[in-house]
């Protein structure tokens, strides 16, 4: 029992004198998530009020595969990623295994069918009022995309705190294709999975609690936005 | 308009917080390692990354993972250097024109550990013979089964000692992960495994000196651990830093460093002893 307290002592430790290592993992976490978040939601909003309005062949069948996609296992993403980005592999030449930029293509490939999925239900769900109301008006396309994703902002919002969730839970990619090199790909989950192997909980504890500090501003200011954009 | 201006606000502070947290100084000369999780659970690589990046000014990245796994990355060309533990599989690497210039830089010694009650009775037992004792009572032996170095020389052990067959074993356990883990897993099933003396020692530490699993056989000739540096070949991979690794492999080898890793120490005890030629 003890070495849980003296975990937990030890977390606040780190956290509070400000440990290089401890702040390196964190700093390096906020970064490839906000690179794969910013991605999947630039490729995945649109792609989701394609899937959520439009009707084109096979609408169905698009649909089950991107739900299907919603379980993809981290660990065959990571998988993928590597063959692909390994020396020997088609994307090779950039040098990208073990690199931030390699995370952040795997999380983008982890967030996407999120995004994409429940951007699509946001936008189901509207009035179908909204759209003879917007053409009747006038609006270009573009006017008229923006202004839907606008309408489903609160569903679209609930799509990026789920992928979000995803992005900042997963370990497998990370470790994979990130290697967990000290100070540079060193993420807060594949840092708790390696000081939880090396028997060092005070660490692990002080990065849990972290990891579960930035949920919960995320959250919290996702709720302030929702609050503020209210009619 | 003032919704928009937020929203806006909102992401201009995330690429603001990214942009500042950027790795700055992307210039810097890199090369990129893969080693053993010897090397890097005992520190050693912290404790030597820093001097080289002070020596040369060329910043050392490494990955640990076993040694077969760190063979496979040069292989593909996804590291440009190499600091692994498995003599016999470095020799074919090399042979097959993947490695050049291998040099051995120090070494250590395995060591079997096992809890203080020892119930299989192996305690300064030589080491085959501990092997036959520990098949025989089923007792529980924790192996990294991982490819790695130590797990190659594990499995050789169990060969020279005659026993085979053991994979499917209920006592034989493999956790395919790092030797530190692997060592935890052991201390909670109350088994025995095979370790470098350097992970035990900072295991040893880790537990204030007073750790459920202890040494118990040592000193065997058979459990020599020879460390070596593989540059990897430019003739196979164009892209390799080979100047970097080759830079690497003689700042390992030189007296000064020699000594300095000699120097590294815990709890007084010299956990890798240099012998480059």
């Amino acid at each position: 029992m003890n070495y849980i307290l003296e975990g937990l002592v030890k977390a606040f430790q780190l956290l509070l004198r400000g440990d290089p290592e401890t702040y390196s993992a964190i700093r390096v976490t906020v970064q490839v998530s906000t690179y794969s978040m910013l991605a999947s939601l630039c490729l995945g909003l649109p792609l989701g009020f394609l899937l959520g309005y439009g009707t084109f062949p096979l609408k169905k069948m698009v649909r089950t595969l991107v739900d299907t996609l919603l379980s993809l296992p981290t660990v065959l993403i990571g998988l993928i990623v590597y063959a692909f980005v390994s020396y020997r592999g088609p994307l090779g030449e950039y040098g990208l295994l073990f690199t931030l930029p390699a995370i952040a293509i795997g999380q983008t490939i982890l967030a996407l069918p999120v995004v994409v999925a429940l951007a699509a239900t946001a936008v189901e769900s509207l009035d179908q009022r909204l759209h003879t109301t917007l053409l009747t008006l006038g609006a270009n396309p573009r006017q008229f995309l923006l202004s839907n994703l606008w309408e489903a902002r609160f569903g679209l919002l609930a799509a990026g705190v789920a992928a979000y969730g995803r992005v900042l839970t997963e370990v497998g990619i990370s470790m994979m294709v990130g290697g967990n090199i000290k100070w540079h790909t060193r993420t807060i989950t594949t840092a708790v999975a390696l000081e939880t192997g090396k028997g060092q909980f005070g660490m692990g504890i002080a990065l849990g609690l972290v990891l579960m500090a930035i949920a919960l501003t995320v959250n919290l200011s996702l709720f302030f936005l929702r609050k503020r954009t209210r009619h | 308009m003032t919704r928009t201006k937020q929203v806006l606000a909102v992401a201009l502070m995330f690429v603001a917080v990214t942009g500042f947290i950027a790795p700055a100084g992307a210039e810097n000369q890199v090369l990129k390692m893969a080693t053993t999780t010897s090397t890097d659970n005992t520190g050693l690589l912290d404790y030597l990354a820093p001097r080289f990046k002070q020596d040369t000014g060329v910043e050392l990245q490494w990955v640990s993972v076993g040694t077969g796994k760190a063979l496979e990355l040069g292989r593909n060309c996804d590291v440009d250097v190499l600091l692994v533990h498995a003599p016999a599989a470095e020799k074919k690497f090399v042979e097959e024109g993947h490695g050049v210039d291998r040099r051995q830089v120090m070494y250590n010694d395995f060591v079997v550990i096992g809890p203080r009650t020892d119930p299989a009775q192996v305690r300064g037992l030589a080491v085959a013979d501990a092997m036959k004792k520990m098949a025989r009572d089923k007792a529980i032996f924790v192996s990294r089964g991982d490819d790695s170095g130590t797990n190659k020389k594990e499995i050789g052990l169990w060969k020279k000692a005659g026993i085979e067959g053991i994979d499917k074993e209920a006592w034989y356990v493999q956790t395919g992960q790092g030797m530190m883990a692997t060592i935890n897993v052991a201390a909670e099933r109350n088994g025995y495994t095979l370790t470098d003396r350097g992970t035990y020692i900072t295991y040893e530490n880790n537990q204030k000196g007073n750790p459920p699993l202890v040494i118990l056989v040592e000193g065997d000739p058979g459990l020599f651990n020879q460390y070596s540096v593989i540059p990897i070949n430019p003739a196979k991979c164009p892209d390799t830093k080979f100047d970097l690794a080759k830079k690497y492999s003689d700042w390992m080898a030189s007296e000064p460093i020699q000594q300095f890793i000699g120097d590294f120490k815990l709890l007084d005890k010299q956990l890798f002893i240099p012998n480059a030629k």
